[in-house]
């Protein structure tokens, strides 16, 4: 097996055994969309309106807090170091962390998502629209958290601070992926504008990001 | 669906990139001239200069903090070395040291979810680069540390001695020319010591290299010591005696 699919595999394999993976992921998005309801009230005017929002809100927060531990097991039981001294550059195995990372917890969220818009009184575009730009901005949210647990990766508490650092730069993913999805279901804004530099985000993310947590990564052994 | 093509062109571009091994592994000879030592601003041991040649072994004692471990995180490419130079003579020069090198800190790099083969095929697959190599499967890497039977078992079920074990097999089942052991014999019984001082006996014969941090005598009589901290002034003793050959 090539490297790269073999840690690919085995990040899967963890996210699996350690913490049941997608499951806990989805409930707890689940809770968070639930709870909104009881929050705001039984209007169902409302709650449609602010729908895509809630969840892409609900999903931002189920991405990054199960973020944290993205380096910290590795490098807890020296794996980082092997994985430093591996045929794969750092950038490479970071970038490889975050999309099996994406794959076991942002992509069931995406999936998962259009059931839950049911429950905020979301109409079938703007389930879809949500869907789709869930699927086409979490990548965003995986990579930028990686800076943030890349620089937290010696804090035994570092889940909060990562968030602190990471939130605000989430804010472009968060304006464009939440315009996108309700432009889906009619208003004034076209619906590819957002979706495009939505999409834009996520690339940039992909191909800057794991340059950035690498570099972390390597400041913070010393 | 957005990420596929971006995975399958990782997937099969970059894996091909190293060649692990190389059969003129015998040529090699690790270089180290004019090494400073330093954690942090403070100077451990300054203008480190020796050479291990393929089938040498060195030990490097001294003291707690002598800065042993550091210095074995700099051969291994994890700190980064500021003064003076480390590269391995005789293999592709575009290969750092690190890729050619195994590190075994103190920690072991056992996942407690994982089954102890998984752990020892991922490390395989990770660390041997898919090239061909003179390399064990982790059944019989296990093997030579007495281990076979614990292969299915998760490494959180294993006791402190297994898990250092089952780590050093680590170290079988992708071959690579240059060993670098921080204490390897940490935790072991005296038997698993006795299979240690083997297998690293076998990997000298077959032309590899070996710079371990020890306090204790690990069953390789050819091997220089180089002390670290001691008396001296700048920190370091040398072995220098028939480094010059």
């Amino acid at each position: 097996m090539s490297a790269a699919r073999a840690l690919f595999m085995r990040e899967l394999r963890l996210a699996h055994r350690v913490g049941g993976g997608a499951s806990v992921g989805i409930v707890f998005f689940l809770i968070l969309v639930t709870i909104v309801p009881f929050a705001i009230g039984p209007d169902l005017n409302l709650l449609a309106r602010i729908g895509p929002a809630v969840l892409w809100i609900a999903a931002l927060l189920a991405t990054l807090l199960g973020l944290d531990r993205l380096f910290q097991s590795d490098m807890e039981d020296g794996s980082l170091d092997v994985l430093r001294t591996a045929d794969l550059p750092l950038e490479l195995v970071v970038a490889i962390k975050c999309l099996a990372h994406w794959t076991a917890t942002c992509l069931p969220l995406a999936v998962a998502a259009p059931l839950f818009g049911l429950m905020l009184a979301l109409d079938a575009p703007a389930m879809l629209g949500v869907a789709a730009t869930l699927l086409a901005g979490t990548p965003a949210l995986t990579f930028l958290g990686a800076i943030g647990a890349a620089l937290t990766v010696s804090l035994r508490r570092g889940g909060l601070l990562m968030a602190v650092l990471i939130l605000p730069m989430t804010i472009p993913v968060l304006i464009f992926g939440v315009s996108a999805a309700q432009a889906a279901s009619g208003g004034t804004v076209p619906f590819y504008a957002p979706f495009l530099i939505l999409l834009a985000l996520s690339l940039a993310a992909l191909a800057l990001a794991p340059f950035a947590a690498a570099a972390a990564l390597r400041a913070m052994s010393e | 669906m957005l990420f596929w093509p971006e995975r399958d062109w990782i997937l099969t571009v970059l894996p091909e990139q190293t060649p692990s091994s190389s059969p003129s592994a015998a040529a090699l000879v690790l270089r180290v001239a004019d090494v400073d030592v330093a954690r942090g601003e403070r100077l451990l041991a300054g203008g480190l200069s020796f050479d291990v040649r393929a089938g040498e072994a060195v030990t490097i004692t001294g003291p707690n903090g002598a800065g042993k471990s550091t210095f074995l995180r700099m051969l291994a490419g994890l700190l980064p070395v500021e003064h003076g130079r480390i590269a391995i003579d005789g293999a592709d020069a575009d290969t750092p040291v690190a890729a050619q090198a195994h590190y075994l800190g103190h920690l072991n790099a056992l996942k407690p979810a994982l089954s102890v083969r998984e752990n020892l095929e991922f490390w395989a697959d990770m660390l041997a680069g898919g090239g061909p190599a003179a390399a064990l499967s982790p059944a019989a890497a296990l093997a030579a540390f007495g281990l076979e039977h614990v292969l299915d078992v998760p490494g959180g079920y294993l006791s402190t001695g297994q898990k250092r074990r089952v780590a050093l097999a680590r170290l079988l089942v992708a071959h690579r020319p240059l060993w670098l052991l921080d204490e390897p014999s940490a935790g072991l019984d005296v038997g698993a010591q006795a299979q240690l001082s083997a297998v690293m006996g076998r990997h000298l014969a077959a032309g590899g290299m070996i710079v371990a941090a020890t306090h204790v005598p690990l069953g390789l009589p050819a091997a220089r010591e180089i002390r670290l901290g001691g008396d001296l002034r700048g920190g370091l003793a040398e072995d220098v005696a028939g480094d010059s050959a």
